[in-house]
């Protein structure tokens, strides 16, 4: 399963770093949000500086789906999920390597909005590490819940659109916990912050539970 | 006799609607059939049930030994599909391709190499993103992946489709070899005149099942033989 999923995050990354989608359409799309967002609140700093968390996962929820979309097209070629079914890869590899190549452009994404709340929100982090747990936990779960959605929509006709009404109200509980970590790893209170991470772990490792284990047959039906 | 293939009144769906209404077929290993037939007679959906990629709802269907119905997924790794769309990422190139199908399977790469080589992939092409070659080439790339994969039943839709003359006769070799090497072939053809010769057999597939079954054409006069035989027949074979 794990040699399986190196090969697809591999094949994966590969197809984004030539294609450029990520670097062009998903990092400028989640800047973009978050300065419009921006625009909306007005020039006040104290509560640009305020909302700078929820901006900032908003920003990464809305690449998430686009992310996803882009994991889901690559498959959606002519031949190419027949190719990958008929290769005899485990599909649960198969989903792992597609969250893997997702979780790394939701890092990429954001690095980029992280430095974008410093220079636009003068924002900065009093507990790192917090920040960090949060981003990782919250960076596996949106990726595990995005590829497995995206399975389920593969196969219609209608998945673009579909794609984010279904991952945006689930990947909901990770903008709540997600930005009230953030929010105490700027203000500085660890204990309120840590007690987020309380609901970011189990959504990851349920995500990528049930999408080891359905993974497959929704291969099979999409 | 190993059989390759065992399809005993094998019904199979595609989607909700029926594909394959009761296929009875044996096919032998290191056998070439060729499948004839109209469109929508069954027989790509012949060929993507043999790989497990349409689920058999009743009959018998056993392929390389494996009960489709119970282990598809075992059958998958072991058999090579040509279908009408080459399953090729548009980003990668034909040695990517290639490298990536082969991988896939957990062979080692170092037949990659050769079989490029061998449908005239060399040099540049070798390095150009799929997205970038002609259909020819792309399905020159499609075939590759199955001479480096070298499965024990090789399913080629309509494998001369879209090719030069060249590649035809590619085709025609590599089946040959594969049936030599001890592997069964089966191949769907709307050119009977491009299909039967290669063929040890021919079946004549109608509303989806196997309406007619021949003796093959191996040479010219057998060839024509089996052409004017299922012409006088009143069959429709494309």
């Amino acid at each position: 399963m794990w040699r399986d999923a190196l090969l697809v995050a591999g094949k994966d990354v590969r197809i984004e770093l030539r294609s450029r989608v990520a670097l062009w359409q998903v990092l400028p799309f989640a800047v973009l949000v978050l300065v419009l967002f921006g625009f909306a609140l007005g020039p006040g700093p104290a509560a640009l500086r305020a909302a700078a968390p929820g901006l900032y996962w908003l920003a990464v929820l809305f690449s998430t789906v686009l992310a996803t979309q882009r994991s889901v097209a690559i498959e959606s070629g002519e031949g190419t999920r027949d190719g990958l079914r008929l290769s005899g890869i485990d599909p649960a590899g198969v989903f792992l390597g597609k969250a893997a190549a997702v979780a790394i452009q939701l890092v990429a994404v954001q690095v980029l909005l992280g430095a974008g709340i410093v220079v636009l929100f003068d924002v900065h982090l009093q507990t790192w590490w917090l920040a960090i747990a949060a981003s990782v936990l919250a960076t596996v779960g949106l990726s595990a819940a995005g590829v497995l959605y995206g399975a389920l929509s593969a196969g219609l006709r209608v998945r673009e659109t579909l794609l984010p009404l279904l991952v945006l109200p689930i990947v909901a509980p990770v903008l709540i916990a997600g930005s009230r970590a953030w929010s105490a790893a700027v203000s500085g209170a660890v204990a309120s912050g840590a007690s987020w991470l309380k609901i970011l772990g189990p959504f990851a490792a349920v995500y990528l539970a049930v999408g080891i284990a359905l993974y497959g047959p929704l291969q099979e039906t999409a | 006799m190993d059989l390759a293939v065992h399809f005993r009144t094998a019904v199979a769906l595609a989607g909700r609607f029926p594909a394959l209404s009761g296929v009875d077929l044996d096919v032998a290993a290191g056998e070439v059939l060729a499948v004839l037939g109209p469109n929508g007679a069954g027989k790509t959906s012949l060929l993507r049930a043999c790989a497990g990629l349409v689920p058999v709802t009743s009959g018998e269907a056993v392929v390389l030994g494996c009960d489709l119905r119970k282990d598809r997924t075992l059958v998958r790794r072991r058999v090579g599909l040509l279908g009408h769309a080459p399953s090729l990422y548009d980003e990668l190139t034909a040695l990517e391709n290639v490298r990536f199908a082969v991988r896939a399977t957990g062979a080692g790469t170092d037949r990659v190499g050769p079989a490029l080589d061998r449908l005239g992939l060399a040099g540049r092409l070798r390095r150009t993103p799929a997205a970038r070659m002609s259909a020819g080439q792309r399905r020159r790339t499609a075939l590759a992946v199955l001479v480096a994969r070298g499965p024990e039943l090789w399913l080629l839709d309509e494998p001369h489709a879209g090719l030069d003359a060249d590649a035809r006769a590619i085709v025609g070799s590599l089946v040959e070899e594969a049936a030599s090497s001890g592997a069964a072939v089966v191949l769907t053809s709307h050119e009977p005149d491009l299909a039967v010769p290669l063929a040890d057999r021919v079946a004549v597939m109608s509303g989806g099942r196997v309406a007619e079954e021949r003796a093959g054409g191996r040479g010219a006069a057998a060839t024509e033989r089996v052409l004017v035989a299922l012409s006088q027949d009143d069959v429709d074979v494309a």
